[in-house]
């Protein structure tokens, strides 16, 4: 299956009718979970501010799976020469960035009130923080070395050391103390959040999936137009 | 559908106005990145096309 759509051309082909659906899609969950976000109660401790969580959580979590995801195709890339892995992890990275960085500000937003501080070096915002450092550090090396080879080598090779990070931001919170709340959803016995909030956090988390994916085809198609554009132009300046 | 947010309500909307230009930004980043590229490679095959004729 991955062999099979490792050819650029097939790729586009197959997900461009793909695209709208997702985008359709994408809105709908989003003007839906909005809806829910402010129909759902306020919680008894912290009142209107756990509407925070239902775009800090998602955005917190996209962050370490497109990360995860680019650390696969960095992965791909580097031991299996797959042509377009390179392109995917390179154009996954900012909206994993983005993510990271919007987890940060709602997480700062979401402490001032409750802890009375936005930011502290503990293992969770550290670790999260270094996240963002290392998607920063990945765009950049890559728009730093022209040559394309050259840059995927180099860009896979930092992409896997940060996977090391992402257990370290996931399990933060059971390591060390921390001002920053545990686990509440996956833990045994079930969700500690009552249904009400559950589910405009669970409509929320979807759209942000279908966004990504949508916003993933059409950023990897773009790079794919790229790549063309940069083979033609040397074919051409060498007739 | 309450969107009083009380005392917290620069919190609460700081947030929902940080996801909206984050996310608003990618969007219409990616979009015209892939527009503009479409067209630049839209153009050079044209000249391409001139080219071999």
């Amino acid at each position: 299956m991955i062999n099979f759509l490792a050819n650029p051309e097939r790729f586009t082909r197959l997900t461009r009718p793909l695209r709208p659906w997702l985008a359709g899609l994408a809105g709908l969950l989003f003007v839906w979970g909005l809806y829910l976000c402010f129909a759902s109660p306020e919680d008894y401790q912290q009142g209107d501010t756990v509407r925070i969580m239902y775009v800090h959580v998602p955005a917190a979590w996209m962050g370490l799976a497109v990360y995860a995801a680019m650390g696969m195709a960095s992965f791909f890339g580097l031991i299996f020469r797959h042509s377009l892995a390179d392109a995917a992890a390179k154009a996954i990275a900012p909206i994993g960035a983005v993510f990271t960085a919007l987890a940060l500000v709602t997480g700062a937003l979401w402490g001032m009130p409750m802890w009375g501080t936005p930011w502290q070096w503990d293992g969770r915002m550290t670790s999260e923080l270094v996240l963002l450092l290392f998607y920063i550090g990945y765009i950049a090396l890559h728009a730093s070395i022209e040559d394309e080879a050259r840059a995927a080598r180099s860009t896979a090779i930092l992409a896997m050391v940060g996977l090391v990070n992402l257990p370290i931001v996931h399990f933060s919170v059971q390591w060390w103390n921390s001002l920053h709340q545990g686990d509440s959803i996956f833990v045994k016995g079930g969700p500690t959040i009552g249904a009400p909030m559950l589910w405009p956090l669970f409509v929320m988390v979807a759209a942000y999936h279908v966004l990504t994916a949508w916003l993933f085809l059409v950023r990897l198609d773009s790079e794919i137009l790229a790549r063309k554009y940069r083979a033609l132009r040397a074919r051409l300046s060498f007739n | 559908m309450d969107l009083d947010m009380g005392k917290y309500v620069v919190f609460v909307w700081g947030c929902y106005g940080a996801t909206a230009l984050g996310l608003g930004g990618l969007i219409l980043a990616s979009l015209h990145t892939h527009m503009r590229r479409r067209k630049v490679l839209e153009a050079l095959q044209a000249a391409a096309d001139e080219v071999r004729k």
